[in-house]
């Protein structure tokens, strides 16, 4: 069983889509689900992270993600105050195919908050090189894919480690990568606080099933130095979470279909269930949330 | 990893062993062989076709996988559940592939 996964009684299903809100308080990211955000408000929300929404897919674990997707983006839209960014984590077409990216584009517009960062995911690139993914979603990288901002003083990196993989089926950074990163890094303050967003786990949840990234180590010491690290992953379709020191590693579930635990049975994939049980497996509570003015009682683990 | 594929080769041993009997001459290779693709895997992971026969894959995952020749020869690009791609081996030789999206499932069709 993965950690944090299931084993808290507050981690109760709450949310009918996937997504996360990230707010600032007292210079610690914190996260909420998104469901409890647009019902309750978290005060000023930083970002929401959005991922898996393999638009195109259309099988029997959802026959229509894009109407999740839609339900997903309905509740960012009527937070009491809008986030200042989006962040998704990948896979947002399922094969790749230009009127997939043309649909998602499409859904993604309708959100209220216009800046949307991306990472692609290995749906992403099916067509091998990631050139149609680049094409919509790589001016910002110069067509790299990886590339840094800065927003109201956090420093947001988003990696690509679904172009080389290892052996085994782990995702890979590659030296290119793990280079920019160390330039991008240097000479900034260690009190910084750093986000980074990449489509594949950044630590092995189960490695039979490539659930990790082979070279992510390299990343956590590049970043060691700094006192608030957030590694947000999705790929997986299920919340995973753990806290090492002043680092917190979450994966975002899919606003898609579920995934089965790691290990239970064959193979990862689509997991089809009950039609009435899918929006809880879809759904988004299961993010341990920081003591937030207002919600204490939310208050679990801290994210960062 | 070498377990699974030790046994993959024993069971093609025996199989061997047990074809036709006294035959002496190798049985003739098919014209047309089908690949399932289940659980993540290409099943078996060893076919051999005649030279000038043709290889079908079918994806039975509901996760898209490909058939990529690790040397470039063919290439189906995403394959989505029940979707199939076919290649018409041309030389004998060994031909090694993979899923380029999951890249730990190899296999490799023996074309004689």
């Amino acid at each position: 069983m993965p950690p944090e996964f299931d084993r808290r009684g507050a981690l109760t299903c709450l949310g009918l889509a996937a997504g996360t809100v990230f707010g600032l308080a007292g210079g610690v990211l914190t996260a909420t689900p998104l469901a409890q955000a647009a019902t309750r408000g978290v005060g000023r929300p930083l970002f929401v992270q959005l991922s898996d929404t393999h638009i195109g897919f259309n099988k029997a674990a959802n026959p229509d993600v894009g109407a999740t997707l839609d339900r997903t983006i309905d509740l960012v839209n009527n937070l009491p105050i809008q986030p200042a960014l989006i962040l998704h984590t990948g896979d947002i077409t399922h094969l790749s195919k230009p009127e997939e990216f043309d649909a998602a584009h499409q859904h993604l517009s309708r959100l209220r908050v216009t800046e949307l960062h991306t990472t692609p995911g290995e749906h992403d690139k099916i067509d091998g090189t990631g050139t149609e993914y680049l094409n919509r979603f790589g001016q910002a990288s110069n067509g790299k894919g990886y590339y840094s901002f800065d927003h109201d003083g956090v420093h947001f990196i988003g990696l690509v480690n679904v172009m080389h993989f290892k052996a085994g089926g782990l995702g890979a950074f590659g030296d290119d990568q793990l280079a920019w990163l160390k330039d991008d890094l240097s000479g900034r303050s260690s009190s910084q606080p750093l986000v980074i967003f990449a489509h594949m786990p950044m630590w092995t949840i189960y490695e039979a099933w490539g659930w990790g990234t082979a070279d992510a180590d390299q990343v956590m010491a590049l970043t060691r130095r700094f006192g608030s690290v957030a590694v947000l992953n999705g790929h997986i379709h299920q919340i995973v979470q753990k806290t090492e020191g002043h680092v917190v590693f979450h994966t975002a579930r899919s606003t898609a279909y579920p995934q089965p635990a790691a290990g239970e049975g064959p193979a990862p994939g689509p997991l089809v269930v009950a039609p009435d049980e899918l929006p809880r497996r879809l759904g988004l509570t299961s993010v341990t949330i920081a003591p937030l003015p207002g919600l204490a009682s939310l208050s679990d683990t801290a994210l960062a | 990893m070498k377990t699974p594929s030790r046994l993959g080769l024993a069971v093609a041993i025996v199989l061997a062993c047990a074809a036709p009997t006294l035959s002496v001459a190798q049985p003739a290779a098919p014209t047309a062989v089908t690949v399932p693709i289940k659980n993540f895997a290409f099943m078996p992971m060893m076919v051999t076709v005649a030279a000038g026969g043709s290889v079908t894959w079918k994806n039975l995952d509901g996760e898209p996988h490909t058939v990529t020749s690790t040397d470039g020869l063919f290439r189906s690009g995403g394959l989505d559940e029940d979707e199939s791609f076919t290649f018409k081996f041309l030389k004998p030789g060994v031909y090694k592939y993979i899923c380029s999206i999951h890249p730990q499932m190899k296999a490799s069709v023996v074309v004689r």
